[in-house]
């Protein structure tokens, strides 16, 4: 068969136009997450076939207002449209645009027609606008634009075979211009079109404008860019208020054509009467927290059923496997390696689950904008933007998609705030640590007969990095003197009811980062320390047996006790063991031994491997009959470790409280200094936030310890 | 301007603000409606080139308006 080129088709639109329904609707499950070259906007894609079964390639654009970006995510879209030769450059571009709001729309339509690819309009929400008694007249709308239009409904499907059909015949570029570069910019666009070679007019002039933008341009273009700029005197910005009055104006012009029947601006009413309790200033904070309340609780509550069903299942796996592969020590990697990091992977799926279930319904819903609208007078306090909450809540589920959202920030200064504080936020790693620790310290009990304690305690730690985070932005805000203009300027979209589709694929694709992404550096640190922790250096840890059978004598001690101490012995000679005692010095003022040390370490990939390592070092350090035959919790063995010292349990309450502090605080996340590297293209930032934080938590740590115990 | 009144936007007295409003459709000579104030008062929401917009109100500020 002839190898036909797949077409890839590029959808791009106004935020809130319904653009993230039409792409799940066209790719379903065929979609994937990728990176863009050189920057590190998620690229979603996928594909979706045409009526005759042949696939084409469909890649979802950040969604923007304006081909001039305002923020960092939206320059990946100028970028892609406008470098023609790039492999990379689209076939044909979707214009996706919101009917009942078509002026603002059709702002951006406009632009892409001028860059001069094929370009089809998908007019979505044609149910609204039908809703709203608006009617156009979509053949001359069609004409008048040069390009087909299709009248779809994205949410419910409707409409998209009819434009799968208009997008595989598309094939000429629109028919007009509709920008008219003026007589004062003609030259240098002329100029720079012969010198570089340049499709249309729009194009040179682009690169005109924004040429630091366009990461494509080579330094020879960027010189030749900036000579034309000079010699015509041409500075970026100097038109771009006039270009969009002008294109307004032909907006106007065409919407009074077309427009058969104007909308009855009762629809909205709905919305309005909504927006006068969500906004209002009692009851839209107590719904806001009574929302967050809720989000917590429920994390809490819900997840417990299937987390104990995949600790059991993988402890029994476990058990199972060991009564039945021979002796050796492959089948000890697996056992007590492979499958226990494993476990510790999956246990974290009905959390991130719901989570995301919860911040993806309150964005589909439109409420996240509002959230921003009640939030913003109280965030620019603290040098956040009201923008900062969404990167804020986003970090409770992991810090690392969440300090990428801040991308949306303009503003260089609130922006970098944002990222230094969000990992203070309680992540989902944390919630493994926290859970443990609680269920270790507090007890399963009502507290005013319907409040359990052991989810206040959890939210009071999820407030508590909340504080922080805040307190930290207030100090940086008056630290870092940069003056640069913050603004808002934020759509307030009609509410609606989520999409559940929608909202299925964000959980999907959240997880599935996870498992994959964070999942691998667990199974991988499980596996290093399974090792460092069952081998160590010289001969202590074969004489082992000796060793402790020659102390015991007389000691009149029973098998099992022998065992323990020889297993014991054995961790503590460990390569792990060394490693630990090394920090012991350092760790003991804050009520640490030199197992929780080793915990810490290899923590610093993730928080969650706190988990997978007391796992393992626990598993190793008592090898009795119910570990191997019951259910070996982590739970439960944590409860029964003792502290030599005291001859009481070792996770006493001053313990676990230190503990959960130091973690609430800690930069205890490789991926995330790697994030912040990226997103601040630099070690100093990084740099800056690991020691802050980890100063931070010791300290603190260190006064919780002392007042507890 | 106070909640709930209409006006007509005349120009703008900041020039780098004034191209991303008039992005937004808040463009010299469109009616805007004010529509209500966050509760601290700040920001605030209004209607233009309908639909929500909401700004802050030094931005808002930058707005003349044409009585």
């Amino acid at each position: 068969m002839a190898d036909i080129r797949r077409q890839k088709i590029a959808l791009v639109g106004n935020p809130n136009s319904g653009k993230s329904s039409l792409f799940n609707y066209l790719t379903g499950l065929n979609q994937k997450v990728g990176n863009f070259p050189g920057v590190t906007v998620d690229k979603r894609s996928g594909s979706s076939t045409f009526l005759d079964g042949s696939s084409f390639e469909l890649i979802d654009l950040p969604g923007i207002y304006s081909i001039y970006p305002r923020s960092l995510d939206e320059r990946i879209v100028s970028e892609i449209l406008l470098d023609h030769k790039s492999p990379t450059c689209p076939d044909k571009i979707v214009v996706i645009a919101d009917a009942t709001n078509l002026k603002r729309n059709l702002l951006l339509l406009t632009q892409i027609i001028d860059i001069g690819l094929p370009t089809i309009l998908a007019l979505n929400m044609m149910d609204l606008v039908a809703k709203a008694g608006i009617s156009y007249d979509l053949i001359s709308l069609s004409k008048k634009l040069g390009i087909p239009v299709v009248p779809i409904n994205a949410r419910r499907g409707v409409g998209l075979d009819e434009l799968k059909k208009v997008i595989h015949q598309a094939s000429s570029k629109p028919s007009q211009v509709i920008f008219k570069i003026w007589d004062e910019a003609g030259d240098a666009v002329k100029e720079l079109r012969q010198q570089l070679n340049v499709d249309n007019d729009y194009e040179a002039y682009q690169f005109l404008e924004q040429p630091q933008t366009l990461k494509f341009l080579t330094q020879g273009e960027q010189n030749e860019v900036n000579s034309v700029r000079t010699r015509h005197k041409f500075f970026p910005g100097k038109f771009q208020g006039a270009e969009a009055i002008q294109r307004y104006s032909f907006i106007q012009d065409l919407l009074n054509e077309v427009t058969l029947k104007p909308a009855n601006l009762t629809w909205k009413k709905n919305s309005a009467n909504l927006d006068h309790v969500l906004t209002h200033k009692v009851w839209g904070y107590l719904i806001f927290f009574v929302i967050l309340f809720l989000v917590f609780q429920s994390i809490f509550a819900w997840a417990k059923l299937p987390m104990d069903f995949i600790d059991g299942m993988f402890a029994d796996l476990s058990g199972y496997l060991q009564k039945k592969l021979p002796e050796g020590p492959l089948s000890n990697l697996l056992t007590e390696g492979i499958i226990p990091g494993i476990g510790g992977i999956m246990i974290f799926i009905p959390q991130i689950a719901i989570l995301f279930a919860f911040i993806s319904i309150l964005e589909e819903t439109g409420y996240m904008a509002r959230v921003v609208f009640l939030m913003d007078k109280i965030m620019r306090k603290f040098g956040l933007n009201g923008k900062s909450v969404v990167p804020l809540m986003s970090g409770v589920a992991c810090a690392i998609p969440a300090i990428m959202a801040t991308r949306t920030i303009d503003n260089w200064k609130e922006r970098t705030i944002t990222i230094m504080v969000t990992p203070l936020m309680s992540c989902s790693a944390r919630l493994p640590v926290f859970a443990i620790l609680i269920a270790l310290i507090v007890p399963d009990q009502k507290a005013f007969g319907f409040f359990n304690l052991q989810g206040l305690a959890l939210m009071g730690l999820y407030l508590l990095g909340f504080v922080a985070a805040l307190g930290s932005a207030w100090i940086m805000n008056q630290i870092i003197k940069i003056k640069e203009r913050s603004y808002l300027i934020m759509e307030m979209p009609t509410y609606r009811w989520p999409k559940w589709s929608n909202v299925g694929l964000t959980i999907l694709e959240k997880t599935k980062a996870f498992v994959f992404e964070a999942g691998k550096i667990i199974l991988a640190i499980s596996i290093i320390l399974w090792v460092l922790a069952a081998y160590g250096p010289g001969n202590e840890m074969a004489q082992a047996r000796n060793t402790i059978l020659a102390q015991s004598k007389g000691l009149q001690l029973s098998d099992q006790q022998i065992e323990n101490k020889i297993a014991s012995y054995k961790l503590e000679h460990s390569y792990a063991g060394i490693i630990g005692k090394g920090i012991e010095p350092v760790i003991k003022p804050i009520g640490y031994d030199w197992k929780i040390g080793i915990a810490l370490i290899t923590s610093f990939a993730a928080r969650e491997v706190f988990v997978g390592t007391m796992a393992t070092i626990y598993s190793i350090g008592k090898v009795d009959e119910s570990a191997v035959e019951g259910q070996a919790t982590i739970k439960n063995r944590l409860k029964e470790e003792m502290n030599p010292e005291t001859g009481g349990p070792r996770f006493t309450p001053a313990v676990g409280f230190s503990l959960l502090v130091f973690y609430t605080f800690a930069m205890q996340c490789m991926s995330t200094i790697a994030v912040v590297y990226r997103e601040t293209k630099g070690w100093k930032w990084p740099a800056i936030q690991f020691v802050y934080m980890t100063g931070l938590a010791y300290l603190s740590a260190f006064i919780v310890f002392n007042l507890l115990s | 301007m106070k909640p709930g009144e209409v006006g007509i936007i005349a120009g703008f007295t900041d020039e780098h603000l004034s191209v991303k409003l008039m992005e937004m459709g808040c463009l010299p000579g469109s009616a805007v409606i004010f529509n209500f104030k966050a509760p601290f008062g700040d920001p605030i929401c209004i209607s233009v080139s309908g639909y929500e917009l909401s700004l802050r109100l030094e931005e808002a500020n930058t707005i003349s308006i044409l009585n």
